[in-house]
């Protein structure tokens, strides 16, 4: 084994990949190896970091310095200064927002500082594309623990005991999911993994497949032998290449080191996995959809029961879980069901990613006890609202989740006091909005987004998403009417009683979250037709103010409508009658006269 | 410039070949027709009526259920595309950012909507589902390639990158 006195590990998840990190890393060995230190430094290409928004990332061991927005062109510094002299490159450190000092060290970094990590432990620390970085970590120990050690059944009580909940959306308990498919009958049993991640503003599945593969096919192989099930199947979205890419080699790695396919340990037990790609259709995130999706068939819903425990995949006995929740088996194994139940709240327990996005200054994937406050999320970890603005809410649970308005935010956040205040955990988009978004238009989006990814099955969902829409479009128009409120409420209501699967029964969750929190908002569309928050084009009009205006003329250059008429060094004006409401003058205005409402 | 699929004559065999070949590749496995779907509409760029009907020829099943699974997942197209593919992320994330924007300038500059291609085969317009590049929002991709942190102001500059590329 070679020795080096420094690594360099270099994020190669799909957010730095898009800032260009293939190029970074190319360059620094080619660095590197002109300045003759190939031998001493070496290059990791690792999975995500989380800081997505400073990408690319470069983490320096063993000091553990922390460098952002890495380019090309920053190479022959970086590796003159930091690998030649030993001088940290402070001009390519983080700077916390409103901080006068750079922080040096990874570990210091308050967006760092407040995670605890568990399904995320070894992205941004091990090559996954090297199954030996993996095992170097403990990996495939647990699945050798329960085949040596364990009973199924002995599998199952561990995992009851932990308490681990799903983390795709429902937070079923894991264990008990495994126990019903242990104990039905049949001589096939599947297990499936549901990595088509379709919720906006998720994506904590593909950054787990990207940078740790294995811990997903190690605990696939523990249900495996839990349930009584030889083959496994990971449905994953095709958006998602460098995902499927390190899918497929991990398997193939595992494969040859004889921990998956036949006799596995030497124990008797035999394992496989195939990977499926998904063709763009939210509602096959729904399990019983992805079932028969995989069967190669429209990914249409089927009526539960009977469950998929019962009767799943082609029929047989099938557990499905999302890709977070298997990435906690392995750790669950290996420290013992006390531990995981130690962190989180009285009937949540462990940790959540959430993919943190919006109007924040840090986005990018986190990972927190549950219970962790939403404040802690977006103030502490999230460095607070972009621009400085005030936060209006904060969107969980996608299309079918709802909103929290700023007097939850110190609400711990768990699977029940989610549902207790209207929204869902779903699979953990963390979407913040700040007092320029409206949140009558947010509503409209995502019941634009079901009413299109209604797969058109039941009529609930087909026919009552599409009146809502309708009713919501209305409403930004500015045609909204005072029943409109009441009809919303009653085609919510029936849609969520009525609808056969999880997309229909959820959909109207954003609706009826922002109607309960923001109601005040649709009321101005409706009876004062205006849009607060200076969204919805139909309501909007332009003013200059003459107290501001110089009379520059620049407004009327830029109109394309030629609405705005004046003459130099007076005040200009805007003809309301032949405004499109683009909004090119107010940006293009150097004295901040024009003003929207 | 022909279609992207070169279906003159004399290749036309080549095609239906292919499917030939991808068809046995999956041969007696259960729950293929999607990953069959997917390697043909790789190589050929769509999936044409001719096509599906052939598959349906081969695999011994009815044309209306390979049409209804084309129809079903939007990832599938039954229309040529353009040369260069632009596809605006519509999750929220980008949304709250002001992809609308994005896409409305888009739209503007190509002179297409949403779903079109323009008239010289050249771009194809798309508004996508989340890819999951939330910390750049808003982004696209074009022929996969990501572009974020994007501004109204920069679309023109992605648009030109791409113009007279190949």
């Amino acid at each position: 084994m070679e020795f080096y006195r420094s690594h360099v590990l270099v994020c190669t998840g799909t957010g730095c990949t898009s800032s260009d990190s293939r190029l970074l890393i190319s360059g620094l060995r080619k660095e590197l190896k002109d300045r003759g230190l190939e031998k001493e430094i070496q290059v990791i290409e690792t999975g995500c970091f989380g800081f997505c928004n400073l990408g690319p990332i470069m983490v320096v061991y063993p000091e553990g310095v922390f460098y952002c927005r890495v380019k090309e062109a920053d190479l022959k510094e970086l590796v003159e200064e930091h690998f030649v002299k030993g001088r940290v490159v402070q001009r390519l450190l983080y700077r916390e927002p409103g901080a006068t000092v750079k922080t040096q060290e990874f570990n210091n970094i308050e967006f760092f500082k407040h995670q605890k990590r568990i399904a995320l432990a070894n992205c941004g620390i091990i090559n996954p594309e090297k199954i030996e970085e993996y095992i170097a970590r403990d990996g495939y120990f647990a699945l050798a623990k329960v085949l040596h050690e364990m009973t199924p059944a002995g599998v199952i009580e561990e995992l009851k005991k932990a308490g681990l909940r799903g983390r795709g959306g429902g937070g079923f308990p894991t264990g008990m999911k495994w126990d019903f498919a242990y104990k039905a009958k049949g001589d096939q049993k599947y297990v499936v993994c549901n990595a088509d991640e379709g919720d906006p503003g998720a994506f904590m599945d593909r950054s787990v497949l990207e940078g740790d593969p294995h811990a997903v096919i190690e605990a696939m192989a523990i249900a495996g032998y839990a349930i009584g099930a030889n083959q496994g199947f990971i449905y994953v979205r095709a958006e998602y290449p460098i995902a499927v890419e390190r899918l497929q080699l991990a398997i193939q790695q595992a494969h040859d080191l004889g921990l998956l396919g036949k006799n596995i340990f030497g124990m008797g037990f035999d394992f496989d996995l195939d990977i499926r790609l998904g063709a763009g259709a939210f509602v096959c995130g729904e399990e019983t959809a992805l079932l028969t999706s995989i069967e190669g068939k429209r990914g249409e819903p089927r009526p539960r029961p009977p469950f998929p425990a019962n009767s799943g995949l082609w029929g047989k006995p099938t557990i499905i879980n999302n890709v977070e929740t298997y990435a906690n088996v392995p750790h669950i194994i290996r420290n013992g069901w006390e531990w995981f139940a130690s962190i989180g709240t009285e009937k949540s327990k462990g940790t959540k990613v959430f993919a943190l996005a919006g109007k924040i200054k840090n986005t990018g994937l986190i990972e927190v006890p549950m219970g962790t406050t939403l404040r802690t999320i977006v103030y502490d970890i999230g460095g607070g609202i972009l621009n400085d603005k005030k936060f209006k809410a904060a969107q969980t649970g996608g299309p079918s989740g709802g909103c929290l308005s700023a007097e939850l935010l110190d609400t711990p956040i768990d699977y029940d006091n989610l549902i207790a205040v209207g929204s869902m955990m779903g699979s953990g988009g963390l979407i913040v909005m700040d007092e320029d978004t409206c949140m009558v238009d947010i509503a409209r989006f995502f019941l634009e987004f079901t009413q299109d990814e209604s797969c058109g099955k039941c009529p609930p969902c087909r026919i009552g998403t599409k009146r809502m829409l309708e009713i919501l479009t209305r409403i930004t128009e500015g045609k909204g009417t005072p029943e409109d409120l009441n009809n919303l409420e009653i085609l919510a209501k029936t849609i969520k009683s009525a609808a056969l699967c999880g997309l229909g029964q959820t959909a109207p969750n954003p609706v009826l979250s922002t109607l309960r929190y923001f109601r005040h908002e649709y009321e101005a569309h409706i009876y004062d037709k205006k849009c607060p928050a200076g969204v919805c084009k139909a309501l909007l009009s332009y003013q200059i103010d003459p107290e501001k205006c110089r009379g520059c003329g620049l407004c009327a250059r830029n109109c394309p409508t030629k609405a705005i008429s004046g003459k130099i060094k007076e005040t200009f004006v805007i003809d309301a009658e032949k405004c499109i409401k683009c909004g090119a003058c107010m940006e293009k205005c150097k004295f901040g006269a024009i003003s929207k409402g | 410039m022909g279609c992207a699929c070169q279906c003159g004559s004399g290749q036309k065999e080549d095609k239906f070949e292919f499917i030939d070949r991808v068809i046995e590749r999956y041969k007696g496995q259960e729950g293929s027709m999607i990953p069959i779907l997917h390697s043909i509409q790789q190589k050929l760029g769509y999936l044409p009526e001719d096509v599906q009907a052939y598959i349906a020829e081969k695999m011994e099943v009815p044309l209306s259920e390979i049409y209804g699974i084309v129809s079903f997942y939007t990832l599938f197209s039954t229309q040529p595309k353009g040369k260069h593919k632009i596809s605006v992320c519509m999750g929220t994330a980008c949304y709250v950012r002001g992809a609308g924007l994005i896409l409305d300038e888009l739209e503007k500059e190509l002179g297409i909507r949403v779903g079109e291609t323009t008239k010289d085969g050249s771009f194809t317009l798309e508004a996508c589902r989340c890819l999951g590049a939330c910390g750049l929002a808003p982004v696209l991709t074009v022929d996969g390639r990501v572009h974020g942190r994007l501004t109204v102001d920069e679309v023109d500059q992605v648009i030109a990158e791409y113009k007279d590329k190949e």
